[in-house]
């Protein structure tokens, strides 16, 4: 009986408030829902690089409004030779701090996919780098690389190895490998636990496979490992370029760009132009600058990691 | 094609004995099943074989060599996995070649065995699909194919069929036996499914708790079971097992039913018994013993029937149609021949 009056009870349609049927109106809904992020990204992306694109083509300087002028900031810059020097030192620490951190971080992540013992204190100490600030490590190493107070010049000479202190940063191929050496440092562990989680998705079952196919411990890297790995390697590695290319802090704290401005990268350089130099067009000249290297590093990770065709298709497994 | 020895193998990992003494003897081209509850240490004693895990104890020899310090690629044996472990960055055809690639063999040669197992296998379309786009069976089937390309001495199976539904098991299980038999190669073949031991198998092996119950020809498991375990274990629906004691030549079972005792001569010694008779073995008999009936399922080609004897469930499954409701009385006996004692404390066939 009671069973058949709640069945037939039926929900009295309610009148309902203006603002709950504006809350149901899509047109709304979609309005109300995208404004903080659109106006978040145009307030602190947008508009930042509108500015810094526009300045490019003036002559602001700080304390005077410019006006525009064209090319010209590109054009005194390409006459520049530090300029030039900046842009050859950002390829080159790039490149070099890139293929280091990858060998190295490579190297690591294969050993802590391993069973060790100890394991998760290890993976913590690596990370250890990335953790501590960077302006932090930076000041540590500026001691390490210090000219009369560096830890490795005294260990080289107390150990007999060495008669003088080693010059880290006070010439220029010195400073650029010293710096070099920070970045590796302090890039490691990201891209040694990235990697890290890439190899932990590859089934046991298919290196046992392998060992049964009758491949030694390299062919197995060289055939299961590495292929199946590439697809987060060229995501880290992207992702790696773009934070190397745009460095500012380690060569900022720790040479400053000198000695003689051979240190500079571009992004240290537009700063140095811009803030203290005060040229603010000049600066952002710099900046809009590295614009097509990251446009070219965005591509080349859009190009090589796009799905390779063994990842298409249904996931069921 | 070899024998296999495994004599007296033993494995531990860290303190816990997982296999305690295994002995089988393995003929050249035999079709042997491990078969066992979860957890008793089938795909251990696999992956042993296969050189997967060392071994504490005991000897493995295939072909008459010990191998138990010979690597894994060196044991001339493949494996079919559970998982089927395909390279997924590597199509059909360069999966089923990855060995020959590695063993340095010449083009001609990979496209001559390549497709030569694909042939046995109905591959041949699918040579260039990644295992992606390729359904569960056709995945199982590039692993065996993978096997057959090593051209090996032994095959090792670790429950291949357990992914797949239940029509395509049946269907891949005849495939697995045709090609044995086509084939000729030691098979070793782990599953806990034992209908599928029962037909595909030479010889099973039943396995519980790191040991072996029993090993033996799938008939003569059914027909001898060695013990309680295999007894329950073989045979579906499974046996029925009661408690009770031997007296006056009868076997005095629960309610006070008398069951005649196996006809095979030799009279038991009286005392504590369990008594089993398989569902297909008990037969309607208007001079049996009165049964309650409980619930009755005809599946057609039989019908079973759960019936009350005293106050234990026994199940029968007769050929012939029966049109009782559950509360009526059925006498049933079972055939005399086919019945089983085991002792009470040890578990063992009497
Ligand atoms: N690497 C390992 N370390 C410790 N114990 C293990 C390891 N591998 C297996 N075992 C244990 O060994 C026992 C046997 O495992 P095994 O995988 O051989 O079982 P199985 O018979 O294949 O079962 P299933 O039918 O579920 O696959 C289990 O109790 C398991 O917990
Ligand atoms: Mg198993």
């Amino acid at each position: 009986m009671s069973v058949t009056a709640a069945e037939r009870w039926i929900r009295p349609a309610k009148q309902q408030s203006a603002l709950v049927r504006l809350f149901d109106n899509k047109a709304f809904l979609i309005i109300a829902c995208l404004l903080p992020a659109i106006g978040l990204l145009g307030v602190f992306l947008t508009y930042p690089l509108g500015l810094g694109v526009w300045l490019a083509f003036t002559d602001t300087t700080i304390g005077r409004r410019g006006v525009f002028v064209g090319l010209e900031n590109f054009e005194f810059l390409f006459e520049d030779p530090i300029f030039w020097n900046a842009v050859f030192y950002s390829v080159f620490y790039t490149s070099v701090a890139t293929v280091g951190k990858f060998a190295l971080g490579l190297w690591l992540a294969l050993l802590l996919n391993n069973h060790l013992p100890m394991k998760s204190l290890l993976r913590a100490i690596i990370l250890l780098p990335w953790i501590v600030p960077t302006v932090l490590s930076a000041i540590a190493f500026w001691w390490i690389y210090d000219p009369q107070f560096s830890i490795i010049s005294w260990v080289l000479i107390e150990t007999g190895i060495r008669e003088t202190n080693v010059d880290f940063i006070n010439t220029a191929w010195p400073a650029r490998w010293s710096l070099i050496a920070a970045n590796i440092w302090r890039g490691i562990p990201f891209v040694a636990i990235s990697l890290l989680a890439g190899l932990q998705t590859i089934s046991p079952s298919l290196y046992e496979a392998a060992m049964l196919d009758g491949a030694s411990a390299w062919q197995r890297f060289r055939y299961v490992t590495f292929p199946m790995l590439l697809p987060i390697l060229a995501i880290v590695m992207t992702f790696s370029i773009i934070f190397t290319f745009t460095d500012f802090q380690l060569v900022y704290a720790i040479t400053r760009g000198g000695p003689v401005n051979s240190t500079h990268l571009l992004a240290t350089l537009a700063f140095q132009r811009g803030i203290p130099g005060g040229q603010l067009g000049e600066g952002a000249a710099i900046a809009v600058s590295m614009i097509p290297f990251l446009v070219f590093a965005t591509l080349f990770s859009y190009f090589a990691l796009a799905r390779r065709k063994w990842q298409q298709g249904e996931s069921n497994d | 094609m070899a024998t296999v020895d495994i004599r007296e193998v033993r494995k531990a990992f860290g303190t816990t004995q997982i296999l305690h003494g295994v002995s089988v003897g393995i003929e050249d081209g035999q079709f042997v099943v491990l078969v066992g509850p979860s957890g008793c240490g089938k795909s251990t004693l696999l992956r042993m074989l296969a050189g997967l895990e060392n071994i504490t104890g005991g000897e493995i020899a295939i072909g008459g060599r010990v191998v138990n310090n010979v690597p894994p690629k060196d044991r001339d044996i493949a494996m079919v996995f559970q998982n089927y472990a395909l390279y997924p960055h590597m199509t059909v055809f360069q999966n089923m070649a990855f060995s020959m690639k590695l063993a340095g063999a010449p083009k001609e040669v990979m496209e001559r065995e390549v497709q030569k197992a694909a042939k046995i296998l109905g591959l041949e379309q699918l040579l260039h699909r990644f295992p992606r786009q390729l359904s569960g069976g056709q995945r199982q089937r590039v692993a065996m194919g993978r096997a057959i390309v090593r051209n090996p001495q032994v095959f090792l199976f670790d429950e291949p069929l357990s992914n797949l539904d239940a029509k395509l098991r049946v269907q891949m299980r005849s495939e697995i036996k045709e090609l044995h038999q086509r084939l000729k190669v030691t098979t070793v073949y782990v599953t806990h499914d034992q209908i599928e031991a029962m037909t595909m198998a030479d010889l099973i092996v039943v396995m519980n708790h790191g040991r072996i119950e029993q090993a033996g020809a799938p008939l003569e498991l059914y027909d001898r079971p060695a013990n309680l375990f295999v007894a329950g274990f073989i045979g579906s629906p499974a046996m029925n097992m009661m408690e009770g004691r031997i007296a006056d030549g009868h076997f005095a079972g629960p309610g006070g039913a008398a069951w005649p005792l196996p006809a095979n001569g030799h009279a038991p010694p009286a005392g504590e018994v369990i008594y089993g008779i398989r569902p297909e073995h008990l037969r309607l008999d208007p001079d049996g013993i009165p049964a309650t009936v409980q619930l009755v399922e005809p599946t057609g080609s039989e019908t079973q029937v759960l019936l009350r004897i005293g106050e234990a469930n026994v199940s029968g499954a007769f050929r012939e149609r029966v049109s009782a409701r559950p509360g009526d009385v059925l006498p049933v006996s079972p055939d005399p021949g086919l019945v089983h004692l085991f002792d009470k404390k040890t578990g063992q066939r009497i």
